[in-house]
């Protein structure tokens, strides 16, 4: 696993690293003090984010963990505005998303990638469709450029032989991987996901997170990823930030080690130590057995 | 072939042409008013994008409004109204004036409950790539919903090729007109049996044409 302090440089696919970019400390993504209440069908109000601040660092995998209803979905939408938060701003890069109009917010939309549990493809479209639909949809690109940058994002996650199919052809870890590319296709700074595994079985998860590791670390993107399964932050997150009941409780790296492992104060925190010392246990029994052998 | 059939041949070209032109006005006119008031009504619906709950109210009561009306007296109530559009209330195209007043709320409807089909999701996803709320319509909307609106379209089609034969009684032509005036009044069996007949016909490929074209459009 990485250092969750290494700089990552931002630079685009096709695109030289930009030279400001590679010294960059700034932050990718940052919340101050944001807050959103639901109003529920029996009159009362449900506050699902609490005055949460946080602060994603640029080329981080950043993991957004917690029980349903800690609000954890809810804090991802609030930063591409797919809720607007009651109060608190948002800001993705320099950019405050909050202070966004309706316009000026559809173009900022270019640079945040986002993907679903539920994959949200386009079925009556091909695949090559669904992956030029927010290149079409922004179109100051011509139609050679759609074509080639789609070819582009599909061979990044190795679905290059399925430009054609529909998405009722491919298999569900194949689905969220057109997702992927469909997300990356606009240049995005930032991959937003919700969720991206949980409607897959182990063995597609497992082509889904190599997917978002190798596009973190081969063009810089920012990944920030709700889920519950506990396994998906081990297997890929930096760093990890545990919800409660609409806050944040905790945050630390993932391969934290020493005296702080132990003084975790969630219940998913407290998992994922003891996940890493059963792992760093089950390490040290395998060095010994090969030292022995 | 019966005399009473011979007799009535040419005749009865003329009336497939005038129920073929009624309900080509009344289908043009449901598509391209129907259609985007379908889309429009869809949009302002509770828990949509566009979310206005009067103004959904207001068309949502309009549309239920002329849909409660029997087809025989919209016909005979909307007299001025034809006159004032078509220049006189007889004829095929005089018909087609509260034909198409009928169809436009009722194709409207069946747009509205089709695009409920298309996934929030999806929709959600597109919000969240930077569509307005226009692409979502033609990028998203019409293209996951196509197959259902063609079979709202069949529905629609096989509804008003009935209507257009009640037209008829306003001196509106067409099938009906003709198995009414020969076949009922004049008791012509034969003429009855051929104007159902070709009726049966009309509906089946319309029906098969439908499916067709909506099974090729689906790709889910």
């Amino acid at each position: 696993m990485n250092s969750p302090t290494a700089s990552v440089t931002e630079a685009a696919a096709a695109n030289p690293p930009a030279p400001e970019a590679s010294a960059s400390t700034a932050d990718a993504i940052r919340l101050e003090g944001v807050s959103k209440a639901f109003r529920l069908p029996n009159g009362k109000t449900f506050d699902a984010v609490k005055n949460v601040s946080l602060a994603v660092p640029q080329g981080d995998i950043f993991g957004l963990i917690g029980t349903s209803g800690a609000g954890k979905s809810t804090l991802l939408r609030l930063i591409n505005r797919l809720e607007h938060p009651d109060s608190g701003r948002v800001f993705v890069g320099a950019r405050e998303i909050t202070a966004l109009g309706k316009r000026e917010l559809r173009v900022a939309r270019q640079s945040m990638g986002m993907i679903f549990q539920q994959f949200n493809l386009l079925q009556n479209a091909t695949v090559f469709d669904n992956v030029a639909f927010p290149l079409r949809i922004h179109s100051k690109t011509c139609s050679g450029d759609v074509f080639r940058r789609v070819r582009e994002c599909l061979d990044l996650v190795g679905l290059l032989d399925k430009i054609d199919s529909h998405p009722a052809q491919l298999s569900g870890g194949q689905k969220q991987r057109v997702a992927i590319a469909r997300a990356l296709a606009p240049r995005p700074d930032v991959l937003l996901c919700d969720e991206p595994t949980s409607a897959l079985d182990s063995e597609t998860t497992r082509s889904v997170l190599d997917t978002l590791r190798d596009v973190n670390r081969r063009l810089g993107v920012t990944v920030l990823i709700v889920t519950h399964e506990l396994a998906v932050v081990r297997a890929l997150c930096r760093t990890v930030a545990v919800m409660e009941g609409g806050e944040v409780a905790e945050q630390f790296a993932v391969d934290e080690t020493g005296p702080n492992r132990e003084r975790r104060v969630t219940a998913l925190g407290r998992e994922l130590a003891r996940m890493a010392v059963y792992a760093d246990v089950q390490n040290d029994l395998e060095r010994l057995e090969a030292a022995l052998a | 072939m019966s005399p009473n059939i011979i007799a009535i041949l040419p005749e009865l070209w003329t009336a497939i042409g005038q129920t073929l032109l009624m309900l080509g006005i009344g289908l043009a006119a449901a598509v391209l008013l129907g259609g985007p008031l379908g889309v429009l009504l869809f949009l302002l619906g509770p828990g949509q994008s566009l979310e206005r709950p009067a103004l959904f109210g207001v068309i949502n009561w309009l549309v239920n409004t002329v849909r409660s009306f029997p087809f025989i007296i919209l016909l005979v109530a909307l007299v001025p109204f034809t006159r004032l559009i078509a220049g006189t209330s007889i004829g095929p195209v005089a018909a087609a004036v509260p034909l198409s007043l009928a169809a436009i709320p009722y194709f409207a409807r069946l747009v509205e409950q089709t695009l409920r089909d298309v996934p929030r999701g999806v929709i959600e996803a597109a919000h969240a790539m930077g569509a307005s709320e226009w692409q979502i319509v033609r990028r998203v909307l019409l293209v996951e919903a196509r197959s259902g609106l063609v079979l709202g379209l069949t529905v629609l089609s096989i509804s008003f090729l009935s209507y257009s034969a009640v037209a008829g009684v306003v001196g509106g032509g067409g099938i009906g007109d003709l198995a009414i005036r020969y076949g009922y009044y004049r008791f012509q069996t034969d003429v009855m049996v051929l104007t159902v007949a070709i009726l049966i016909v009309l509906v089946q490929l319309i029906q098969f044409t439908g499916n067709g074209i909506a099974r090729r459009l689906d790709k889910r």
